[in-house]
């Protein structure tokens, strides 16, 4: 599809990638690569960036826009995936999630904007960029007549950079990866839906991937399925394999993500690390005590705001930055409560959730679509 | 000679180019997944190997002929040369001979039948190369690339990364081996249909000669061979038709239907003019083989007719199907 030359443009320099210390298979990679220069290489090496300075992001976009017809499915999306993060990417269902895996992907063409991944651009560079990106989309989709085995040997076909010789361990080494392997030599269309998703994590895992691009990876899933899921994907990421994972679930986000992208009716609300988002939402205050009244009116008089007094529990939010300019230190909040004889039983900030964080961000509940 | 035409543009060039390409992900993969801790050793000596882009060529091949929609075919196939076979038995069965005339418009093969079994082959491709053969070809050429949409594989294919171009050169490859294979199911059987009810011997030629069992022989594995590469036009029409549409069922259907279509419209005498672009109107130029000596002017102008139809509508299937957003 001519998408070759351009990337050979793109990633001049091969050797730009000398990031850190893992360039261990400098040797190795000369093998059959000289002539060729420069394109290949830049995949190949840490140094993926395809500019003069190395990116230290897996997933780049500028701008990213995907208009269909007089409809924004995607809005000017500015997103960077930090390499090794587990990426966590929430939105409600039609908020243009898997509009922007598609671009991604290099499964449709964006109207406007650009987007990298592993440091070329999509969808010119997919023939070098995608061998080293496992991707599940939407869901599976399965050859019905074709056993589970079959199924993976099939798109491990597809892939012209997979080796032959070692396709079918391979591919029982994903399956049992997956705790498919009781099932692998049935059809296909006997699988549940949960066996489909697990089948088609598999194929996503047939060849080691510097990537993985997880559509809503536990749908259809059970309880046990999910924690599954999400105990693979933190190994995975142990091993070095950035994951970006998209889901309306915010719990599942916040116990496997070390990042986060928020997206509702196209556009990015905010991103970075989780704990910064969860903690720009920021906690209550809460005071346990046996004297509530007491309580309420020293936090008070100190500028703590939105007070609720429920029986021997009182909290509000945790006041802001004083005429000095300096945040109010708690712990001499707490003294000027027992200065006052309040009794304190408890005095903490209670964290708030991501759930907390996206409410505050969109104004609205989440499963609210866009 | 010149048969060999309508192949190499639609297939052999462009393979080429392919092969070429493909030997750049594979280079560049040796290099690249060591460096992750957790890479298994699969990568020592993961280099570029041309036979590794063919695997996903084999992999539809298997596909394709796995299916049991595709042995049904066949099957339907295998079972015309049979029908046509004992019913001309049937019909001689009192030492009578069958009346002459061609199947629409064809050779009057089926006449000698009874004296030759190797002209149930000519009677039978006659028989099924206007609209069971392509038919056929219609289907699993409609099929190639809105199948795999509709049933949604066809974007864990292009991200696996089978490559838009590729996987396009591996259907139009997979549907011309259909074509080829299924031509040759009609062939065997009517030649094991007229061993097994009619005698066989000597040939003799639509020009009155006559040849000998083997030379026989030779010119209907020829024949076959022209009839199969009749098809190419169909296939790629099949193709293009196919990357329009992310319904499997809708593009076959619409397949057959041009087919269908194109069939009436060569038969009415009003668009004569037209009749030379149709991708059937020669087809039946594959009796010009059983003269002697054998005439290649319509041979050749079918040819050049199938190589046209591959051009224009695999460029048409390439441009189409490299700039569709897949959706499904």
């Amino acid at each position: 599809m001519g998408g070759e030359e351009t990337v050979s443009r793109d990633g001049k320099v091969g050797g730009d990638g000398k990031v850190g210390g893992q360039e261990t298979v400098g040797g190795e990679r000369k093998v059959g690569g000289e002539e060729k220069a420069g394109g290949e290489e830049t995949v190949g090496g840490r140094g993926w960036s395809g500019g003069d300075s190395p990116s230290p992001y897996v997933i780049e976009t500028r701008g990213l826009t995907k208009r269909y017809g007089r409809h924004l499915a995607v809005d000017r999306l500015d997103l960077t995936v930090p390499e090794g993060s587990v990426f966590g990417f929430l939105g409600p269902n039609g908020s243009g999630k898997t509009t922007t895996i598609r671009m991604l992907m290099g499964l449709i063409e964006p109207t406007s904007g650009t987007a990298r991944v592993l440091g070329n651009p999509m969808p010119r560079a997919t023939r070098t960029v995608l061998p080293h990106v496992g991707a599940l989309i939407e869901g599976p989709a399965l050859y019905g007549f074709l056993s589970g085995r079959d199924n993976l040997l099939r798109y491990d076909s597809a892939d012209p950079a997979a080796d032959p010789r070692t396709r079918r361990r391979r591919a029982e080494a994903a399956l049992d990866r997956v705790g498919l392997t009781a099932a692998a030599g049935k059809k296909a269309k006997a699988y549940s839906l949960g066996m489909k998703q697990r089948l088609g994590l598999a194929a996503a895992l047939l060849q080691p991937r510097r990537l993985l691009v997880l559509d809503e990876p536990t749908n259809g899933l059970d309880p046990q399925g999910m924690r599954e899921i999400r105990t693979l994907v933190r190994e995975l990421a142990q091993e070095g394999t950035t994951v970006f994972l998209s889901s309306h679930l915010l719990d599942e986000i916040e116990q496997v993500c070390t990042h986060a992208a928020v997206m509702t009716r196209g556009r990015l609300i905010t991103q970075g690390p989780v704990a910064e988002l969860a903690a720009g939402a920021r906690g209550r205050l809460v005071v346990t005590t046996p004297d509530p009244g007491d309580a309420a009116r020293v936090l008070k008089e100190w500028g703590v705001a939105d007070l609720v007094v429920t029986q021997d529990r009182v909290t509000g939010e945790p006041p802001g930055k004083d005429a000095s300019g300096q945040d109010t230190e708690l712990a001499d909040l707490n003294a000027a409560l027992v200065e006052a004889g309040v009794r304190v039983r408890g005095f903490g900030l209670e964290r708030a959730s991501l759930e907390d964080a996206f409410v505050a961000l969109t104004g609205e509940g989440f499963d609210v679509a866009g | 000679m010149s048969r060999a035409e309508p192949w190499d543009v639609s297939g052999a060039d462009v393979t080429k180019v392919d092969v070429a390409k493909a030997g750049v992900p594979k280079a560049d993969l040796s290099k690249v997944a060591p460096d992750k801790g957790a890479v298994p050793k699969a990568d020592v000596g993961r280099e570029p190997r041309l036979s590794w882009t063919l695997g996903l060529f084999r992999s539809e091949l298997a596909i394709t002929f796995r299916r049991w929609r595709t042995l049904a075919l066949l099957g339907v196939l295998a079972a015309v040369p049979v029908l046509v076979g004992v019913a001309v038995r049937i019909e001689t069965g009192d030492g009578s001979t069958i009346g002459g005339g061609g199947e629409g418009g064809g050779p009057a093969f089926i006449a000698q039948i009874t004296n030759n079994g190797l002209f149930l082959v000519f009677t039978a491709l006659a028989a099924t190369l206007p609209f069971f053969l392509p038919m056929a070809v219609g289907v699993v050429a409609g099929d190639a690339i809105a199948g795999e949409a509709s049933a949604g594989t066809l974007r864990y294919l292009l991200v696996a990364p089978a490559g838009r171009t590729r996987l396009l050169l591996v259907k139009y490859a997979t549907t011309l081996t259909f074509c080829l294979v299924a031509t040759l199911v009609v062939a065997v059987s009517a030649l094991a249909t007229g061993a097994l009810l009619f005698p066989l011997g000597e040939v003799t030629t639509i020009s009155g000669t006559r040849i000998g069992f083997g030379e026989g022989l030779l010119r209907a594995l020829l024949i076959a061979l022209v009839v199969a590469a009749s098809l190419i036009g169909v296939a790629a029409l099949g193709l293009f038709v196919s990357t329009l549409t992310s319904s499997g069922i809708a593009a076959m259907a619409t397949t057959v239907g041009l087919l269908i279509t194109v069939q009436i419209l060569d038969q009415i005498p009003q668009l004569d003019a037209l009749h030379p672009y149709f991708f059937s109107h020669y087809w039946l130029s594959f009796a010009d083989l059983m003269r002697e000596p054998v005439q290649w002017d319509d041979l050749i102008k079918n040819f050049q007719m199938q190589g046209l139809y591959a051009a224009v509508f695999g460029s048409a299937a390439w441009a189409r199907f490299g700039a569709k957003d897949v959706m499904a």
